[in-house]
């Protein structure tokens, strides 16, 4: 199923409705990394929140996602991860480096907010 | 011929009568129950000699030693361990809070078996037939009771374990949000990994109710910490992380945090405060709080 991905000002928002193949991850990473150029956008949110499987490729794609995206001169934050999503991660030693995570797209939008509005391309470390 | 004839038979019924195991069983009951005074007390004195039952005074020990012996000729006699088993339970009930050992309980059955079989050795040592036979019926019955007796004690003590273990985790770990936005979660006691689990678990849920931005986890009541605890803490981390909380965690003592420094444990993705008070000011600041003494309260407080 294609993701569809929203344009939200100044941010694109990517509402992930149902289980990706493997395909339509790697469509979703080149979508938004072509489109994230073609609006111009400062940050992306990938909202996973009715997601209930993250498997080590979805993860992994997730990772390099997020790295392009800082490549084209935006912020990723992936917003909505289940507990027991998070919980099966850690214990799966799945790992999402540095990419910022939100609780859902609410915060998300807030966090892209203040992340991009401090003029600071990468904020400092991971967490807030 | 006809008063021959009658005889034979009789003896016949009679002898098989005697023979058959139940019968001779009746007569071993009888046996014991005649010397029950002085093979309890011959039981009782060697519990006492291999030292077992040390947690228990000599009359207790020969009170509970009249009770078991009753029990053991009991199923001798019925054949039934249910009353056994019962009692066996009781029993293990009141004793495994006083430190009894499962060697212990075996133990003293197992002398007791050695006592009424050493005293059935003694009464048929003429007839060594008889003795076989005799043999033959009491040790199977003996080597229930024991057994009875012994998985009674372990069962007791399983449900003592679970019971114990049910508690703990009732009073586990409390999530708590102290302002909005803002949980702690303080964990006291020994960490192992279903605790571990249970904890992040909850802490998870507990973030995404309470729409939580920061989460200081307390561990001062934690007495030692390893290196599978550690992992254990950073999983809980990096699984918050992922909910878009950031996680403080507050208490390390000098000596814990020495243990992690020598043991190499990377814990350089946590943000750590000393103590409970700096972390939720930590978090306050995280999350833009400003806790302002008012000026009134200053003077009320200076005499």
């Amino acid at each position: 199923m294609r993701v569809p991905i929203l344009k939200q000002g100044g941010y694109l928002i990517a509402s992930v409705q149902s289980a990706l193949t493997d395909r339509d991850l790697l469509d979703l990473r080149d979508n938004l990394a072509q489109q994230v150029g073609k609006f111009r956008s400062r940050g992306v949110i990938i909202d996973v929140t009715s997601l209930d499987v993250l498997d080590s490729f979805a993860v992994r794609t997730l990772r390099t996602l997020a790295q392009m995206i800082r490549l084209r001169g935006a912020e990723t934050v992936i917003a909505g991860i289940q507990p027991e999503i998070a919980f099966a991660m850690v214990q799966l030693g799945l790992d999402l480096g540095d990419v910022a995570t939100a609780l859902d797209l609410e915060e998300g939008l807030v966090l892209l907010e203040r992340r991009t509005s401090r003029g600071g391309r990468r904020a400092k470390r991971s967490g807030n | 011929m006809m008063r021959g004839r009658i005889r034979r038979p009789n003896r016949e019924v009679a002898q098989p009568s005697f023979e058959s195991p139940a019968a001779l069983l009746t007569e071993l009951v009888l046996h014991l129950r005649e010397n029950r005074a002085q093979l309890r007390e011959e039981w009782a004195r060697r519990v006492t000699e291999d030292q077992l039952l040390t947690a228990m005074t000599k009359e207790e020990i020969f009170a509970e030693a009249t009770t078991v012996y009753d029990n053991y000729v009991a199923v001798l006699e019925t054949g039934s361990v249910e009353a056994l088993q019962a009692y066996a339970r009781d029993l293990s009930e009141r004793i495994i809070p006083r430190g009894v050992e499962a060697n212990e309980v075996v133990g003293i059955v197992l002398l007791l078996r050695d006592v009424l079989g050493r005293s059935l050795l003694k009464k048929y040592q003429s007839d060594l037939v008889l003795l076989n036979r005799v043999m033959d019926a009491y040790e199977p019955a003996s080597n229930r009771i024991a057994n009875t007796v012994a998985v009674s004690f372990v069962q007791e003590r399983e449900r003592i374990i679970r019971q114990q273990q049910e508690a703990i985790r009732e009073l586990s770990t409390p999530v708590l949000q102290v302002r909005e936005r803002l949980l702690i979660l303080p964990i006291i006691g020994v960490i192992d990994s279903q605790r571990a689990r249970q904890v992040t678990e909850q802490l998870l849920r507990g973030i995404r109710a309470n729409r939580a931005k920061v989460v200081v986890i307390d561990i001062t009541g934690v007495p030692t910490v390893d290196s599978t605890v550690a992992n254990h803490l950073v999983q809980t981390v990096d699984a918050s992380r992922l909910m878009g909380a950031t996680v403080i965690v507050t208490g390390l003592s000098s000596e814990i945090a020495q243990t992690l420094v020598t043991i190499g444990v990377d814990l350089t993705k946590m943000k750590t405060v000393g103590d409970l008070q700096g972390g939720i000011e930590e978090a306050e600041r995280l999350l833009g709080y400003k806790v302002i003494l008012e000026e009134s309260a200053k003077e009320s407080e200076t005499p």
